[in-house]
Order: C-alpha cells, then structure tokens, then sequence
C-alpha cells in the first residue's frame, strides 16, 4: 500500500446517491482465485451494456477521467452487501480518496482496512464540491491528510475527521496486516512467554 | 475479579493495542478451506511473505466438491481452480492439507474437532461463519473474512474487538425425540435472528452437561444464526473423554497436564454477562423452520403462523415475502408440507451420530417414492466408520443415496443443488432464500425429523419412530 499524506488530483463525481456494492463491484467477479484483477471490473454495469459494448457516456470510459484519484460520491455510497471486493476494486482501478457526505458501516471498515481514505463532509459541503467539480471538470483538489482538510481550488478549506490510529497508518501507508506485521516483536515476545 | 470463560480465554490471548485501535490478539489454530482463502494466499504472494506459523495452519477442501464423485474434476472452472489453488498453496507455503486422497478430509468445522485440533482454551479462526461449531469444546471460536484470513497467515494474530457475552442457561431434560437441533432452532425461535447480536454466546446448565459432543456442537454451530459472534461450552468430562486420543490431542503426560489446565476455563461461579437468558428444554418440541430466516420456525405439529398475528410491520412483511417464496397457506399444518428432497449432513448434522440416530429410524423403512433423499457424511472419516457400522447398507436399502463426504446441500455451490420450487427437508443451518439453490424451498430440521420425513414424504413427527 502506497502512503498517503497528501494528495492532489483532479475528481470522479458520481452524483448517485445509495451506490451499493453490487454496482461498485458485481456479485459475478467475486468468485475467483486471485486477489488482483478487480480493478478493471469496478462499476462494470455502468461501464459496458449486456453484451459488453462500453458506454460511451459513463464518466469512468472517458479519456480525461481516467487516473483520477479521487471519487466524489453521493450519500450513502458503498451500502449493500459487505463484500470487500468492492474495496479493492477502487484502490485496484486507483482510486485513493473517495468524498461524501454519508458512507455505509461496514463499507467504512473494509475501505479502513484496505487503505482507502474515506472523506466525510456535511451535505452542504458536498453539494459545494460537487458544484466546484462540475462546472470546472478539471478543477484540482487537494487532500491533506496530515492536516485533516480538502483544499478546494479557491483555497477554501473543508475540514474532516478521522480516527487518529487509522490516520497513522493510512500515512504510513500500512494496512491491518502491515501494521500488525510492524510489531513482530511482540508477536516473538508473546509467543515465548507463553510457549507458542 | 471473577471471570466468565470468554474472559479467561480473551485475557491470555491480547498480544498487544495500540492507542486507539482494537486489541491484536494471538490466534492458536487456523484452518482452511478452498473458498475463502486463495485470494489470502495471494495477498501473501503480493507481499512477498510466508505463512508465519504453518504448524497452526491446516487446510482442507469441503464446499465446491462433488460428492458423488470427489475426484471428478468439477464442471465449474472457478470451482475446480478453486480445488487446485488450495492444494497447491497448502503445497507452496507448507501447510498440512487433507485432501480428498488424504483419508481424512472433511467439512472444515467437522475435522478440527474429529482430528483433535480443536482443544479448550484454544483460539480458532476459519473463513466461515460457522466457525462457532468449534466452541462446544470450550474454544474461542469465531468466522472471519478473506483479508483476515491473510493477516492471520501472515502475522497469527488478528484485530479484534472485544465481545459482549451472553449467557443461555438450559435446565431440563429434553424429551425422547427430541434434539439438541431442536433445541437450537428453539433458543433463536425465541431469541430472535438477530437476538445475539455481536455477542459470544455461553451456554451452561444440565441440559447442557447431558448432551454430547455430537449435540453441543450442533448448539454451537447454529449460534452464529442469532447474530451472535461466537458459541461456548465450558469442556467437562464429556469433552475430555471425546478428545482423549484422537490424533493431534496431547499425548501421556501433556494429556495430564492439558486436562488441569482446561478444567480452570469453566467460568468462576460469580462471573457476570452481559445478557442472561433462562431456557427450560422440558417443554421443547421437534422444531421445524419454515421461513427464510432462521426465527421463523414452529413445532413439528404446529401450523404456519398468519401474517395478522405479528404486530411489527418488518415481521408481517418478513412473512408475506416468506409465504410467497416458500409457497406456503397462512394455517397450513406442517405436517401437510409434501417434500421433494431430504438432505441429512452439513457441519451442523453430518457426524457419525446424526447418521446413527438417522439410520435407527428409518431402518426396515421405505424412503417415500417422490422423495430424492441423501445422506453425506461431514468426513470421510466419519463414511468409513458408518459403512463399518453397516449403516450405508440401511440408507441405501431405504431409497437413500449414500455420498462422499463435503458441504454437498447445504449451500449452492457444488453439483448438489435442490431444484427451483422443491422443498427439502434438511440438518443444515441457513434457510435463506436461494440458500440451497436457486429458488429451492429450505425447511430445517433435526436429522430424525429428516428421516421420519423422508420415510412420508412430508414433514413427519420423528417421534412415533422412537
Ligand atoms: S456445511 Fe454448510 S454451513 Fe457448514 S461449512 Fe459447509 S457450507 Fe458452510
């Protein structure tokens, strides 16, 4: 996992509100044997019709759109079932940030434990973005994690919060496992003094 | 202070927290199966890291199989390179695999306990819900998903929160014909689907004590079915005598001495819950389930209940989608139910005493002539025992078939799927919609009812056959 203090891209808006899992990523990729891959079937209903032709309409097929880092999202995104595919299918395709004003419980988990920084701003502060972003579709914006603000391209600031321990190791770059990797010490520690 | 047996456990297994971030605690045993952990072993590959601690790694195949034939390659390509994948990492990161030539391969929650690597005090986790099962030997047992099933391969610990506990208190003798699968589509009849939310579950009291490991393990294994994390039963003697020899169970003197240690898990006689609930198994009934979640069942001889006779609007909605689904006439007797299927077997009914019970009732019967009924032995272990015992023989005299053993029917993922608009009457856990098969109607029941069933070819009181 890359770290991430501060990150400055132009935006994804995905004014939807209630973007479940399933269209984030369908029930049908789940099944496999591998851990990569998701990337390129991340919001694949919207991007391609039954027979596979893409859209030319949809945001994620456009040439402009593509390396963008950052999805602002309408209320609710990530409800639904609680597949963490959905999760990595977004930091697969590149996707580091994702705004809203709403994220669903255990889509916040699973975005945590992925890395994925979750933004969380008033429904007022979102519609403000959103208006931002859609009348300039190449308009800039900053993500600074290290100070917990979004910096908009008139500099104004939004602030947000964030659980100080997942702020570190999402800085750190670290996911759960990673964190937990760091600390091989206690691990050798525990383990000898319980005989394991 | 005094402490309940989850404290106890939890106490001696928190490796380490950090400010602000859940306890990371050690794990003492991970098992796998193929459909949760490729995508874990690739995490590890991504990584460049090995499992940490393959001597608490064991890995078997168990969901996507075929039990007619658990050798066929599998006409699913993701199901077959699901079988592959497991093999060949258990191969590549040096883990123990029981593979399906290995004699002692199984579901996943019914070879830990059978091999003896599920013990008291223990904490185990597997990618699988019902990874409670493993608590009726008085281990920490709970079900976690694919990426911390990496970080248990990767580190042996895992984040976790700490759980309220509940305690359900049994007194009473169950009646002839009556199981401790009854018993537990009973407690979560009354309790609510959702009524363990997040809770580790204790269960203590007489009715307890007397049941075996056969039945504490079925309590256990459907816990999770009341939203609860985990299941618990202090280990006694019953335990220990279950344990004694079986192959990964300590050895002479370490025997000796494990036992001494388990006998302090039981919980001090102050300890306190979060919850405490009283049940009496006295008045119980077989009990069947005839919604599409798990507190919508009724006894035996009871009816279908009317959707007027519930006063929330979830549950009258709940019930209108479940009559509609599941075909069913609001004041319909059970018994009136004519099935199409019986499936005994699952984690939760599939060990060789859910196969004896079964074959005492349905000995010298006929399977009834538009019923497809089967038997699927939880481990192969478990087959060859029944087929010494010359219990295949009485199956498949009645009209049973007699599998391989594997997860088979009791979810849509292998070759053993129930037609669309069938009933089948089965030992498994869940009844959710499409559970068993696109559109296949589920009634849960205990593996003598399942019999009586199958012997009829309608739900059937199994106590006129004791
Ligand atoms: S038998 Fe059913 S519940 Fe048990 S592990 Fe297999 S699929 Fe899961």
């Amino acid at each position: 996992m890359e770290k991430l203090v501060k990150l400055i891209s132009k935006c994804i808006p995905v004014r939807q509100k209630n973007v479940d899992t399933d269209q984030i990523m369908p029930a049908r990729f789940l099944i496999s044997v591998s851990k990569t891959g998701y990337g390129e079937n991340l919001f694949r209903d919207w991007r391609y019709d039954e027979s596979g032709n893409e859209n030319p309409d949809s945001l994620f097929n456009k040439e402009e759109y593509k390396n963008r880092e950052i999805i602002v999202a309408g209320d609710n995104f990530g409800c639904g079932s609680s597949r963490e595919h959905a999760v990595w299918g977004l930091v697969q395709y590149g996707i580091r940030v994702v705004i809203s004003s709403m994220f669903a419980d255990i889509f916040k988990k699973n975005s945590l434990k992925n890395g994925l920084l979750l933004v969380q701003v008033t429904p007022d502060e979102l519609q403000r973005i959103f208006s931002i972003i859609e009348a300039d579709p190449d308009a800039e914006i900053t993500v600074d994690l290290a100070n917990q603000n979004v910096v908009m391209p008139d500099g104004s600031e939004i602030e947000f919060e964030i659980d100080p321990f997942r702020k570190q190791t999402i800085m750190e770059g670290q996911d759960d496992t990673a964190f937990i990797m760091a600390n091989e010490d206690k691990i050798v520690e525990y383990e000898s003094r319980f005989n394991k | 202070m005094a402490k309940n047996i989850y404290e106890k456990i939890w106490d001696k297994h928190v490796v380490f927290q950090e400010e602000g971030a859940p306890p990371v605690i050690y794990i003492d045993l991970h098992l796998l199966h193929e459909v949760t952990s490729p995508q874990a072993f690739d995490g590890l590959r991504q990584r460049g890291i090995k499992v940490r601690r393959p001597d608490r790694t064991f890995a078997t195949v168990d969901h996507v199989i075929s039990t007619i034939n658990q050798s066929c390659p599998l006409k699913d390509p993701i199901a077959q390179a699901m079988v592959v994948a497991i093999e060949a990492n258990a191969k590549e990161f040096g883990i123990k695999y029981f593979g399906l030539d290995s004699g002692k391969q199984g579901i996943v929650h019914i070879i830990g306990p059978e091999l003896g690597l599920t013990q008291p005090g223990k904490t185990i986790v597997i990618g699988d819900s019902h990874t409670s099962t493993h608590g009726a030997l008085g281990a920490l047992a709970f079900g976690i998903g694919t990426s911390e099933v990496e970080q248990v391969l990767a580190t042996q610990c895992l984040f976790q929160k700490k759980s309220p506990t509940m305690n359900i208190n049994i007194t009473g003798k169950l009646e002839k014909g009556v199981t401790a699968k009854d018993l537990i589509l009973y407690i979560i009849n009354q309790i609510g689907a959702g009524g363990g939310t997040g809770h580790v579950i204790e269960y203590t009291g007489d009715a307890i004590e007397n049941t075996n490991m056969a039945g504490r393990m079925t309590i256990c294994n459907m816990t999770i079915e009341a939203g609860a994390r985990s299941g618990i039963i202090a280990p006694d003697e019953v335990t220990f005598e279950y344990l004694k020899g079986r192959e990964y169970a300590p050895k002479g003197e370490d025997w000796l001495e494990a036992v001494a240690e388990w006998k302090e898990l039981r919980s001090d006689p102050d300890a306190t819950y979060d919850k405490t609930i009283e049940v009496d198994a006295s008045t119980i009934t077989p009990w069947v389930t005839y919604g599409n979640s798990l507190d919508m069942s009724v006894s035996v001889d009871g009816q279908i209940p009317t959707v007027e006779g519930f006063s929330d609007d979830g549950d009258k909605q709940k019930m209108e989608s479940a009559i509609e689904y599941m075909n069913l006439k609001p004041g319909q007797k059970v018994k009136d139910i004519e099935i199409q299927n019986v499936f005994i077997g699952s984690c939760t009914n599939g060990r060789i005493e859910d196969i004896r019970d079964a074959a005492k009732v349905i000995e010298g019967k006929k399977v009834a002539s538009h019923v497809k009924a089967k038997v699927v032995p939880g481990s192969q272990q478990i087959k060859r025992m029944a087929e010494k015992e010359g219990l295949d023989k009485i199956f498949v005299e009645a009209g049973f078939e007699w599998r391989e053993a594997g997860c088979s029917s009791c979810l849509n993922m292998n070759p053993d799927n129930i037609p669309a608009g069938e009933y089948c009457v089965s030992t498994s856990n869940r009844n959710f919609k499409g559970r068993q098969g696109k559109g296949s109607r589920t009634l849960l029941a205990s593996p003598i009812t399942a019999a009586a069933s199958a012997i009829e070819g309608r739900v059937a009181d199994p106590r006129k056959y004791i």
